[in-house]
Order: structure tokens, then sequence, then C-alpha cells
């Protein structure tokens, strides 16, 4: 058992830590409220080779490991969850799944790219008939000649209206329900995107409709086995829950900082507010959460690391990090009082933002279900 | 070229000192490279990548010190030395004794240090070291040229700019402002574990106790009074004067 970071996890953490405070936390709040995506914080973050972070150097990435990439999340998260979810989604959604399943050639062509943060990556699965269940895909893709032609819609699509490649599904064996996955470049003739979604929080990330009429794509841009992509899907999402805990623990962490702070600062009939039995315990229970959430995501990252099953574990920690952090967001503005109801306290932000964590990436509902599922039920 | 860079791993400027029993504590701390040193090392580099230099950073203290210098071959210098030997410690004095015997190891054309430390803030140590090598110094740099033999520093001179002019060897330190310091890349992170970092002890340098001992004590350390409140003067000016000279002697005791 050794509960300590390597110094290269410390390292990266720090500089992730130095950078998100600097750069992006400072124009968290105008992001939210202007629901404005950092592109600009993007190219800063290709240039320091943190979109290709858990990426071999081979594909142009800096060849982290996965507990490394949770930690940067962490620190993105406590900065600005939605800056943090389209960087998870370019990673974990985008990425990820070209690094397991492509070819070398398409390591080549699209992941070196996106690692090396000249271009961003989406990850198209719902539908408006398949969210949970995303055996309800209607998008086709129809091979034609050397061709894919695709046709159908993607909602709630995090980076779609920045990325350069799209990641996504569709059925091509109707009859047996089977479905692909392609890697298609959104500069192809016939796909569009609609204006973003005006959302509750998370407003920082972009999230859009991708439309796509006959688009064409290269017959080898199909990624992985024909008729298999729903199961490549399962194993993209079991990494990429692991890397949304770890941003719920930052956004929750962010939000019981502030509590603290103002808790032992705000005085009531004549002492701190942290004085007050149901002011401290409440505390004390946040502060117990968090720890156990942050634990139970960082075992499911050894794990991955450590090439061992975590199917259960990434479900766990997604889970419980994810309803701990509303939890804690919601604790956060009440030891605040009406400051915590204001915007001109992060608390509110926080908690519209966390929100988003028990529904995307499987809800907490499809957590439990994939959870009872492990043990046989 | 070869370029040495002083480094010292200090407080996060945002830390809050605690004492305890005289000592300061450390614990739960967040140390960072002191960040006058920042400058000098990204000096260094940039010097690097213009031309053709080796980069060398050293520093002497505790062994947490190793991750500063980590940090600093993550941004790209290309070899450290810790001294962290805790024979090796003392004052001023004895860490640029311990420095020149580091120093005169190798043929080092430039040495870069920070103009001050944030913690104990003497800015004494480089400028030390310049004297035990017989170098010249050129301190508190706003920017720096180096064209072959010759460099030309701008100085901070309280308000003022001087520009000096010297030939290698030479020592300079960094002043806020010189540059702009760059976010060590992760995969600069990721090299830095494999690049080579040498520990030296007091045998190593051939130094003995007596000669680098400490030529100053600490007697106490405390943390400032708590400002309180100010005192606003009123009255004619002439009143205001008197009070305020009268004050000044027996209140605050500052004119004897
Ligand atoms: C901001 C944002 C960004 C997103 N980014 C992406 C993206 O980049 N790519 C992408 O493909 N998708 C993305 N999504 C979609 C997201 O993954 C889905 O919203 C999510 O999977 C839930 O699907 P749904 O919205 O259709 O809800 P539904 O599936 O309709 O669920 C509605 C409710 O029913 C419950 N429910 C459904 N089925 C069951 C069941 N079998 N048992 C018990 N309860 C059940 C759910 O838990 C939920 O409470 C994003 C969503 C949001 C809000």
């Amino acid at each position: 058992m050794d509960f300590d970071f390597t110094p290269e996890q410390k390292m990266i953490r720090e500089t992730v830590r130095d950078f998100a405070q600097r750069e992006i936390k400072p124009i968290a709040a105008e992001l939210d409220r202007t629901e404005r995506f950092p592109i600009e914080i993007f190219e800063k973050m290709g240039k320091l080779g943190l979109l290709g972070l858990p990426i071999p150097e081979e594909y142009g990435g800096s060849g982290a490991d996965f507990i490394s990439y949770c930690l940067a999340l962490e620190e993105l998260g406590q900065a600005c969850a939605g800056t943090a979810l389209s960087y998870e989604a370019h990673i974990s959604l985008a990425s990820m799944p070209i690094l397991h399943f492509g070819t070398e050639e398409q390591k080549k062509k699209y992941l070196v790219p996106l690692a090396k943060g000249e271009a961003l990556g989406s990850f198209g699965l719902t539908e408006n008939g398949a969210g949970s269940d995303a055996g309800g895909t209607k998008t086709t893709a129809r091979l034609k000649g050397d061709e894919w032609v695709i046709n159908g819609t993607k909602i709630y699509n995090t980076n779609g209206g920045y990325a350069k490649y799209v990641v996504l599904t569709a059925l091509t064996d109707k009859e047996n329900r089977g479905i692909s996955a392609f890697i298609v470049p959104t500069d192809a003739p016939g796909f569009s995107v609609s204006k973003a979604y005006e959302k509750m929080g998370m407003r920082a990330s972009n999230t859009v409709e991708l439309i796509l009429e006959d688009v064409r794509i290269p017959k080898e841009n199909l990624l992985g086995p024909l008729h298999r992509g729903f199961r490549q899907f399962l194993a993209t999402l079991d990494n990429g829950r692991v890397a949304i805990a770890a941003l719920a623990i930052g956004i929750a962490q962010a939000a019981f900082d502030t509590a603290l702070e103002y808790s032992k600062s705000r005085e009531q009939f004549g002492k701190p507010i942290s004085k007050f039995q149901s002011v401290s315990n409440k505390l004390a229970d946040m502060a117990m959460h968090l720890d156990l959430a942050r634990n139970a995501v960082y075992k499911a990252a050894w794990l991955h690391d450590q090439n061992r099953p975590y199917t259960k574990e990434a479900a766990f920690a997604k889970l419980f990090a994810s309803e701990t952090c509303t939890q804690t967001c919601l604790d956060a503005i009440q030891v605040l009082g009406g400051n915590g109801y204001m915007r001109e306290y992060p608390v509110e932000r926080h908690l519209r933002d966390a929100k988003l964590i028990e529904i995307g990436e499987g809800t907490s509902e499809v957590q439990r279900l994939v959870i009872a599922r492990q043990l046989g039920c | 070229m070869k370029i040495l860079v002083l480094v010292k791993q200090t407080f996060d400027t945002e830390e809050k000192i605690r004492l305890q029993d005289g000592q300061v504590q450390e614990d739960g701390v967040r140390f960072v490279i002191n960040p006058y040193d920042e400058y000098a090392i990204e000096e260094a580099i940039r010097i690097k990548e213009a031309g053709d230099a080796e980069v060398v950073v050293v520093s002497v203290g505790p062994s947490r010190s190793e991750e500063a210098l980590r940090t600093a071959l993550a941004m790209g210098a290309d070899e450290a030395i810790l001294a962290d030997d805790s024979e090796l410690f003392g004052d001023e004095y004895s860490a640029a004794k311990v420095l020149a015997a580091i120093a005169r190891k190798d043929q080092y054309d430039l040495i870069i240090a920070g103009n001050q430390a944030v913690d104990d803030g003497s800015g004494q140590v480089a400028v030390r070291l310049a004297e035990e090598l017989g170098i010249p110094h050129i301190s508190t740099l706003t920017k720096l040229e180096v064209n072959g033999n010759e460099v030309i520093g701008h100085r901070d001179a309280e308000g003022d700019e001087e520009i000096v002019k010297a030939t290698l060897p030479v020592l300079v330190t960094a002043q806020q402002g010189l540059n702009d310091p760059r976010y060590p890349s992760l995969i600069g992170i990721r090299k830095a574990g494999k690049k080579p970092l040498t520990h030296v002890t007091l045998a190593d340098l051939g130094l003995t106790a007596e000669e680098i001992a400490r030529k100053s004590e600490v007697v106490e350390t405390f943390l400032p009074q708590p400002k309180t409140a100010g005192k606003i003067l009123s009255g004619d000016l002439s009143q205001q004067v008197s009070e305020l000279v009268t004050a000044l002697h027996s209140v605050e005791k500052v004119i004897g």
C-alpha cells in the first residue's frame, strides 16, 4: 500500500495548478456569465502538452499515466469546470478511442494532431432517441464504393463547434442493430453544427448539435471493428467516468475551500460561524465525503494504470464523486447563507456545474445499473 | 558556453509563516522555486535556445530542494547539482563558499542567480560567490544581452536604469521583469526525471567544516507585530508638528 504520488505526478499536478490558477481561474466567472468557450486557453494548453497528457509520446502526447491525468482534471476543475469538461471530452471521449481502437495510420493522422493540441476533438454518441440507451442510435452509415455516407443528428455534443475531428457512432447493420464508430473531419461537406445550447452550468464548455447530411468519409475512417462500435464505447466510457469523477473532485474542493474559509471569517452572535456545531458538523461531513470520493477516484485510476479490470470501481468513483460534489456545493451555499446564493461568490456556479456530472457520461441511475450488473444482479 | 544557475527552494509567497519554539514550521507548506531564481533559470534557457549553451542548476539546501531542481530541469536545464549534505549548511558566507567549490569543479562562463531569496531576503549569496571566484558581477538585471564574450546588463538602479558592460566570465543577478518564466511543458516534466542530478557532500567538495563555518548567528526569530490602528494628527500645522516630534521621541522612540 502506498498513498504517495510519484515525484513526476506531483510535478505535473503543481504545474497544472499554477497554470489553472493563473490563467483560467481569474476568467472563470466571466466565461460562465458570457457562455464563452476559451479557445485561447486551449491553445496554451496545447503548447504545454496538456491536451495529450495521457497519450503516449509516439503519438504526440506527453505519455503521463492516468493518475496524472486525473490530478490535472482535479486542478482544472477547481479553476473552471466548463473548461475542464471540454478538456476531458477532448481526451477521454475523442482521443482515447482512437488510441485504443485506431489503426496505426489513424493514430498518425488523427491522434497526433489531437494530442499535440493542433486540433480539438469531440465525441458523438447521444441522439434524441439514444441517451442512456445508446442502442437507440438512428444515425446511419452506408458504404458506397470507397466511402461511408453518414446521415443523422447528434445532440449534446461537447466541443462540436470547435472540433476538427468527431468520433461518432452510427448504425451499420439495421437488422442486427450493429453500431460502428467513425472518425469524421468536421470540414467534410454536409457536416454542420447548430448554435450552442444555453445551459444551466458548464457554460464555458461548448455544447452543440451535430447535423450530418450525406457526409462522405473515406472507407478507412471506420474506427475499430465493423458493427461492434457499441462495445468499444462502453470501454471508452469506463476511463471517461474516472476522469469526469476527478473533475467532480475539483469542483467539490473549490466549493469546500470557499465554505471553510468563509465560516472562519464570518461572525454572527459574536463568534465565527465555524464555532457553531451545526456549521462545523456540516464542514466535517463535507471534508470526509470529499476525501473518500477522492480515494475512490485514485483507486479506479490506479487500477487503470495497472491494466486491471476497473469497470465497477469506475462506476463507484463516478457515482460517489458526482453525488458528493453536488451535495458539497449545496452545503457550501448553505454555509455562506445569502452570499452563497449570489453571483458574487463562486459557489452557486459550482453547484450549477456540479449537477452535470450526475448526468453526463452515464447518469447516476445508469451507474447503479452498471454496479449491480457487476455484482451479478 | 556553460551556464550555472543558482536555485533556492523557498516558501510559496502566499504561505502563512507559523512559528513554534522560535522555529519556522514547514509541515503542510507549499514550496516553490524562489521567484527571482525562476527569472534566472528562464534567462539561461533562453540563452541556450538562442545559441549553444549548457545549463547546470545548483542548489544548497535540504533534500526537498530536489523538487525545485527537477522543475528547473523540466523547464529545460540540462543537469542539476544538489548540495544537501547538512554539514554544508550555514549562513550566506557558508553558502557562497560551498557554491564556489562547486563552481570551481567546472568552467562556467556565466553564472546567473536571483537578486535575492524571498525567504531570508539577504541578497548576499550571489555577490559573495562572485567575490569568492574573483569574477565581476552585475546585479538586479532587467535585461541581459550576451554577444560572444561581451555581456551587457541593464540594471534596475532604484527606478533608474544603469547599463553595464562586462566580459565573460561574469555573474549576474535577476530582477523582476527580466523575463516571463515559462511553465514547464508536460513532456519536459517527464524528461526531467531522467536528466542527471548529482548530490554532493562536504567530502566531495574537499571542504572542511571550519572553512565554511557560519559567520553569523540567528539570535531570535519572531513574527512582526500585528498592525494597530494609525493615528491622525489634528489641529493647526505647528501644533501637529510639535505633536509629531514628541511622538517620535517618546512614543515611537525613533529619534533619540
Ligand atoms: C452538458 C452536456 C454535455 C454532453 N456531452 C456529450 C458528448 O460530448 N457526447 C455525447 O455523446 N453525449 C453528451 N451528453 C449527453 C449525455 O451523455 C446524456 O445526456 C446522458 O447520457 C443521459 O441521456 P439523456 O439525456 O437522453 O437522458 P435519458 O436517458 O432520457 O434519462 C432520463 C432519466 O431517466 C433515467 N433512466 C434512463 N434509463 C434508465 C434505466 N434503464 N434505469 C433507470 N433509470 C433510467 C436516467 O437516469 C435519467 O434520470 C452531454 C450532456 C450534457 C448535458
